[in-house]
């Protein structure tokens, strides 16, 4: 899977979740860029975005992704592994 | 909203969920209810997911919420913002990790037992000083069985299992549950085994975020709890529409014959239709009324339900419509008929073009996507459709009722002259104060009424009994009999006197069953006796039009009141 392959899926997941069309999520993107995305919502969108790619995030994971970039990293290893 | 019914997809709704409460929030006539979660783990999404199901059901909840593991202080020690938010509900959202102390091996019997007992109390003196506080329904969780067994298979027998432990602590729970009003238990620990336990207690939820169950499993804990609540409030679907070929049998009985229809013990598709009929008569000790709905002509149609190894037949039925008229068009025939809200009835039919077209044609009529037969129980049963909570006496005898009704239509047409019938009905009424064997169906029938429902209060049990303490309300209840058979509770009136000498009529409901019967003449002579006898010079009406209620809105022009005033909304005021 191609990186910005990875980065169109998960933007419509943003969209859905946070309900907001105007999402264009980058790189460098960070819970503070999008007004909702609290810590609570960030369990939803971990579950969401598993669902999305079939994959499962491990607890390190969770808490260490700083912004979309690196979370798009562990996507791409995680889909490579299948 | 097909989406949030049994089966449902949980991602599309976990993804989805701000989308779908923006396109349920546009729903007119929803009923506010403030509820109030206590939680002993995260509860954020619980709440969520339990504002969408109730939605969906026509309920828009305001929450509270306590803070992070609180439940039991903001019980006990009370809390100033719960305290003002008055809640109508208590949700008690506690699971075993909220027991603190488990048995161990080294515990003697007695040990033990103090344990048990020290873990029920602190649950009981929650719920005291909760009832102690509010005029509200308690919810609490019982508990689901742990993750792990120390002890193996023997972790359920041994009194120092786990397992075991919180079986017994359960049990507590029901016993205080069975006899307590306004207290139910949320079953997790069977929602829980119908979800798999595994699942349900991945590890990971709790550890990331303190959820004691998967966040997956959420909406279906949810689901569970809305239908607690709907139903609490009278939200509860009151009666079956089925069709017969391949819903009730195997087979088509037009085509294929009586004897050639698949039903009976002799072969397991026939067993499976067996079982189902079994499961539909279940519901009638409920009071759910059933009635069928088949593209038949009508002999066949009777013939296959005198298919002597079926176990429904024909006079289990209030209603057979077997014919070839489309099938949403039987249905407002038969929601008119007996003078039920189509959004009173399940529509079941193995038919996926049928169902669309009911659903798409039928406001409000609930329609399982039911698939292959061995699930039909399933997907029925999992939908919650007629979750019990305040089950009546009458409610047995509701399908006779019914009946009886049939009855006094065909008799009614044997008279030319509506008042020889009436006459002819015998008709008896009881009409008094509220009795306490009442209050139950008195609170059921103040949630259940829409039609003839002058200003649409419900009252909760709590809320009932209530009103029969207050000195200052005039609360009349009546109850009709007639040749054909006791119609029990059927009308309830609540005045209440301000200022010594007016009374205000804040409730007049009657059950549609007993339309046309002049009995709301005798309840008016009956309140204006009351009243009388209280001193109260004046009496003040009210009518707020709903989309249901408005067979009454000149009720009390009827009654000889004069209308006052009339605002915007059309919301009328009598004297």
């Amino acid at each position: 899977m191609k990186r910005e392959e990875v980065f169109e899926r998960l933007n419509n997941v943003f969209r859905d979740i946070f309900d907001d069309e105007t999402i264009v999520v980058k790189e460098e993107t960070t819970s503070k860029d999008i007004e909702d995305w609290d810590s609570l919502e960030h369990i939803n969108l971990v579950v969401a975005i598993e669902q999305e790619f079939g994959i499962k995030f491990n607890m390190n994971e969770v808490t260490s992704m700083k912004n979309v970039g690196e979370m798009v990293d562990i996507i791409l290893t995680r889909v490579e592994e299948k | 909203m097909k989406e949030l019914e049994y089966p449902f997809d949980v991602n599309y709704i976990i993804k989805n969920k701000r989308k779908i409460r923006k396109e349920l929030l546009l729903k007119p006539g929803l009923l506010e209810k403030r509820i109030a979660i206590l939680g002993g783990s995260t509860t954020s999404e619980i709440k969520n997911m339990l504002e969408l199901f109730l939605l969906n059901y026509g309920i828009k909840p305001t929450f509270y919420e306590s803070e992070y593991n609180k439940f039991y202080e903001d019980a006990i020690f009370g809390n100033e913002e719960l305290d003002q938010f008055s809640p109508d509900i208590l949700y008690i959202h506690t699971t075993n990790r909220n027991i603190i102390q488990y048995p161990t091996m080294y515990d003697d019997e007695k040990t033990v037992e103090e344990k048990l007992n020290f873990e029920y109390e602190k649950f009981k003196k929650i719920w005291d000083k909760l009832f102690s506080k509010f005029n509200a329904t308690i919810i609490q969780n019982n508990f689901e069985y742990p993750y792990y067994r120390l002890l193996g298979n023997k972790d359920a027998v041994d009194i120092h299992g786990k397992t075991n432990f919180v079986t017994r602590l359960n049990q507590k729970f029901y016993n205080y549950a069975n006899s307590t009003k306004n207290f139910f238990i949320n079953d997790i620990n069977y929602i829980s085994s119908s979800y798999g336990l595994d699942k349900w207690a991945n590890q990971f939820y709790w550890h990331m975020y303190k959820y004691a169950m998967e966040v997956p499993a959420i909406p279906y804990l949810s689901f569970n709890l809305a239908n607690i609540i709907k139903s609490i409030y009278g939200k509860n679907k009151k009666a079956f529409v089925l069709d017969l070929d391949n819903t009730l049998w195997g087979g088509i009985v037009g085509d294929d014959g009586v004897e050639n229809l698949n039903i009976g013990p002799e072969v397991p598709s026939g067993q499976v239709y067996t079982e189902f009929q079994n499961y539909l008569k279940e519901y009638k000790s409920l009071g759910v009324i059933l009635n069928i709905n088949s593209k038949n002509e009508y002999e066949n149609a009777i013939a296959g339900l005198n298919h002597p190894a079926g176990t429904l037949k024909p006079e289990d039925f209030i209603i057979i419509k077997a014919n070839w008229n489309p099938k949403n068009l039987n249905i407002k025939d038969i929601a008119e008929e007996l003078n039920l809200g189509a959004d009173s009835f399940v529509f079941v039919d193995d038919n996926p073009a049928e169902r669309q077209i009911c659903r798409d044609y039928v406001e409000g009529l609930s329609t399982p996507e039911i698939d292959v037969p061995e699930n039909y129980i399933k997907i029925i049963d999992h939908n919650g459709y007629f979750e019990v909570t305040n089950f009546s006496k009458e409610d047995l005898k509701k399908s006779e009722m019914y009946k009886d009704n049939a009855k006094r239509s065909q008799m009614m047409a044997t008279f030319d002259n509506y008042e020889d019938y009436l006459h002819s009905l015998k008709m008896k009424a009881e009409i008094a104060s509220f009795k306490p064997i009442y209050l139950e169906r008195i609170s059921q029938l103040t949630n259940k009424s829409n039609q003839f429902n002058l200003t649409t209060k419900r009252y909760s049990l709590a809320d009932i009994e209530e009103v029969n303490k207050d000195e200052n309300y005039i609360k009349l209840y009546g109850k009709l009999e007639d040749i054909f058979g006791d119609n029990g509770v059927i009308s309830v009136v609540i005045g209440n006197i301000k200022k010594k000498e007016e009374l205000h009529i804040d409730l007049w409901i009657m059950s549609c069953r007993v339309l046309k019967r002049n009995m709301e003449f005798a309840m008016m002579d009956q309140l204006v006796k009351k009243a009388k006898e209280r001193n109260i010079k004046t009496i003040y009406g009210y009518y707020y039009p709903t989309l249901k209620n408005k067979m009454v809105s000149n009720f009390y022009d009827l009654q000889g009141f004069t209308e006052i005033s009339c605002d915007e909304q059309g919301n009328k005021t009598y004297k």
